[in-house]
């Protein structure tokens, strides 16, 4: 108990300090953390992540009292929430716009590591922790997306689910038991109800716990790619450092003020945005014997759907696009060693890093379009094309990084 | 450069909202919701024509009462022929066995029927019954071909015969577009106060398909102001806090 210093707190904080580090942590990650003082705007997204995951842990668990995981029930219990209970609509569109606002401010947060080098050393860990997040992300909104029983989320599982029918020998016994049935049913409900609900929401927040401790141990990235910590002053309080609360738990609120404008003008004005956050289908209660003409993945899932469907199949099979698609997420993780530039931030990398960087965000929204249309021979080339440019991006870094210019890194980070 | 991808990252999310929408061209239903005129004429004529196979499961006609300006006296008097209490769901007593051997389907709910297939689609459907003796209720649809449901309004909007055109593309393939219609059967109704029978009709199901729509917009109008308000107030005081940093 004595290892380590009281802080020198009276009272009742006095006596909660000696039995737990209460203070100890808020000064660690809050008001002794010292993040760079050159944030910009791309990275709002982080604290924004962890709001819209507590805005769908509360509204999950709201909704979860009225909703009934039963194949029979499930429908009406969702129209029983937006019509009979006090305030379901507003909850249940909070959750529904929530997924989609998790996966665009995730996106965004991806993107930053991606352009200011945040997963490079020291960093690995943090980004590994971070593609498990959203590997766990992409499952939780998965098996979300089956509760309202619609006849989206009917054939859209159907669909992923035979995915893993393509496995060689072990497929269709595998498809059956994650389905728990021949076809999706009502044990299949039950389960994703299940793993929805608490399975993968207790991993994410794990992973979340693990992402930010990794951050707060080795410190935060910031736009210059500049380790902070090498130079302190007598203190030993980062030159370059501000402490992350007030600065930027202020800062932070402000973004979380546009973020709110944004996401509650889609909550009460475009709840469905056009068909991309509900799909029209999904109004339709699921019909196990009435398959749609046209199955749609949600919007976030489109890119890699996409080069799914720009793989052909061999020998009957899509394995290799089920390979391809998988492929294209497993890549992520070893983005850490891909890359071989001295210097981390795209401020200060060459031309063909910024080039490539370009080319891969460009490739990956033409996906994202394309996996939500139906396929056309002229449709599935540009996806053919775009997916060789997304594994392209990863594939080839060790040869683009290396031998790419880079400009002299400051000694200090530019503010203003 | 930052600017630049800033610029395309945010230009292509709402994007994917406007991405597409394939299918014939529809006409446009430009309903009211605010209307509460036409959604008791909508209500009205939905019990009568559309409910002896459809249902409104999830409506329930007291709340149907209160958001289009009725009464539950005048709901019950009105609009309820299924001997149904005023706080039950707009259910039919067709059994769904006996409707799928008349039908080949069970006839959907249309409670969700407007979110499911938007307006414009509901309002070309019920305007575009034609006669076609090849059918077995005598009937096809323009925005629904080959239809399972006979023309249930026929004795307000009459009979009609549809114009057809036949078209050979660049590959000589032959297409058949409708061109126009021709009432061959007067119905109760003059053309104009047809369609404008479906629009309130189409009203109505726009607003049992999600009854909050109104009040979510109007409520979002003050949560709007609220946050723009609050986020100003965050900006100064972030200003204030950040004004020492240099």
């Amino acid at each position: 108990m004595a290892n380590h210093p009281h802080p020198g707190t009276t009272g009742l904080l006095g006596w909660v300090d000696a039995r737990f580090p209460a203070t100890k942590l808020w000064r660690e990650h809050l008001s002794e953390y010292y993040a760079p003082k050159n944030f910009n705007f791309w990275y709002f997204f982080g604290s924004l992540a962890l709001l819209v995951l507590v805005n769908q842990i509360l509204t999950g668990i709201w909704l979860t009292m009225s909703y009934k995981p039963s194949a029979t029930e499930a429908f009406a219990s969702v129209e029983y929430i937006m019509r009979d209970v006090d305030w379901g609509w507003l909850i249940r569109y909070m959750h529904s716009t929530g997924a989609s606002a998790f996966f665009i401010v995730v996106y965004l947060h991806m993107f930053r590591g991606l352009i200011y080098g945040s997963y490079k050393q020291p960093r690995e860990l943090i980004w590994i922790f971070g593609v498990l997040i959203f590997l766990a992300l992409m499952a939780e909104a998965f098996m979300g997306y089956l509760l309202p029983w619609g006849q989206m989320s009917y054939w859209g599982a159907q669909v992923i689910i035979n995915l893993f029918g393509a496995v060689p020998f072990i497929g269709p016994d595998l498809s059956e038991w994650i389905r728990g049935d021949f076809v999706v049913s009502d044990a299949t409900l039950n389960r994703f109800f299940s793993l929805h609900v608490i399975a993968v929401p207790l991993v994410l927040v794990g992973l979340v716990a693990a992402h930010i401790i990794a951050l707060h141990e080795v410190g935060s990235n910031n736009p210059d790619g500049v380790e902070i910590k090498k130079l302190k002053d007598e203190n030993g309080i980062p030159l370059d450092g501000i402490p992350f609360h007030p600065y930027y738990s202020v800062k932070d609120l402000v973004g979380v003020g546009f973020f709110l404008i944004f996401f509650c003008a889609v909550i009460f004005f475009l709840p469905e945005m056009g068909g991309y956050f509900l799909e029209h289908p999904n109004f339709d209660p699921a019909d196990p014997l009435k398959t749609p003409p046209h199955i749609a993945p949600v919007w976030y899932f489109t890119p890699f759907y996409a080069i799914l469907r720009a793989v052909p199949s061999m020998a009957g099979s899509a394995f290799p696009g089920v390979v391809a698609m998988g492929a294209s997420i497993v890549l992520m993780f070893f983005l850490p060693w891909l890359d071989r530039s001295p210097v981390k931030s795209i401020r200060y990398r060459g031309p063909l890093f910024k080039g490539a960087v370009a080319l891969f965000v460009v490739a990956f929204l033409i996906l994202g379009y394309l996996g939500a249309l139906p396929t056309t021979p002229g449709r599935t080339l540009v996806a053919q094309i775009c997916s060789a440019i997304y594994f392209a991006f990863f594939l080839l870094m060790p040869i683009y990084t290396s031998i790419d210019k880079t400009k002299p890194v400051p000694e200090r980070v530019t503010f203003k | 450069m930052r600017k630049w991808i800033l610029a395309i990252v945010l230009a292509a999310l709402p994007g994917f909202a406007l991405a597409s929408s394939e299918g014939a061209a529809l006409d446009k239903a430009n309903i009211d919701p605010t209307d509460k005129a036409s959604l008791q004429r909508g209500a009205k004529l939905f019990v009568n024509y559309c409910m002896g196979c459809h249902s409104a499961d999830y409506q329930r006609y007291n709340r149907l009462a209160r958001d289009i300006g009725l009464s539950d006296e005048q709901v019950r008097d009105n609009l309820i022929f299924t001997g149904a209490k005023v706080g039950e769901g707009m259910r039919n007593a067709m059994p769904k066995k006996d409707a799928k051997k008349w039908f080949g389907a069970a006839p959907p709910d249309l409670t969700l029927i407007a979110r499911a297939r938007g307006v414009d689609y509901l309002y070309t459907y019920l305007r575009t019954f034609y006669i076609d003796e090849a059918r077995p209720w005598g009937v096809n649809n323009a925005a629904f071909p080959l239809v399972g449901m006979p023309h249930v309004l026929s004795e307000l909007q009459g009979w009609q015969k549809a114009r057809m055109e036949t078209h050979k593309d660049a590959h000589g393939n032959e297409s058949t577009v409708i061109t126009g219609y021709e009432i061959v059967k007067k119905g109760s109704m003059s053309p104009p106060e047809f369609d404008s029978a479906m629009r309130d009709l189409v009203n109505f199901l726009a607003y049992v398909a999600e009854p909050v729509k109104l009040y979510r917009q109007s409520l979002g109008v003050w949560v709007i102001a609220f946050l723009v308000l609050m986020t100003a107030v965050f900006y100064l005081l972030k200003k204030e806090y950040w004004k020492d940093i240099h």
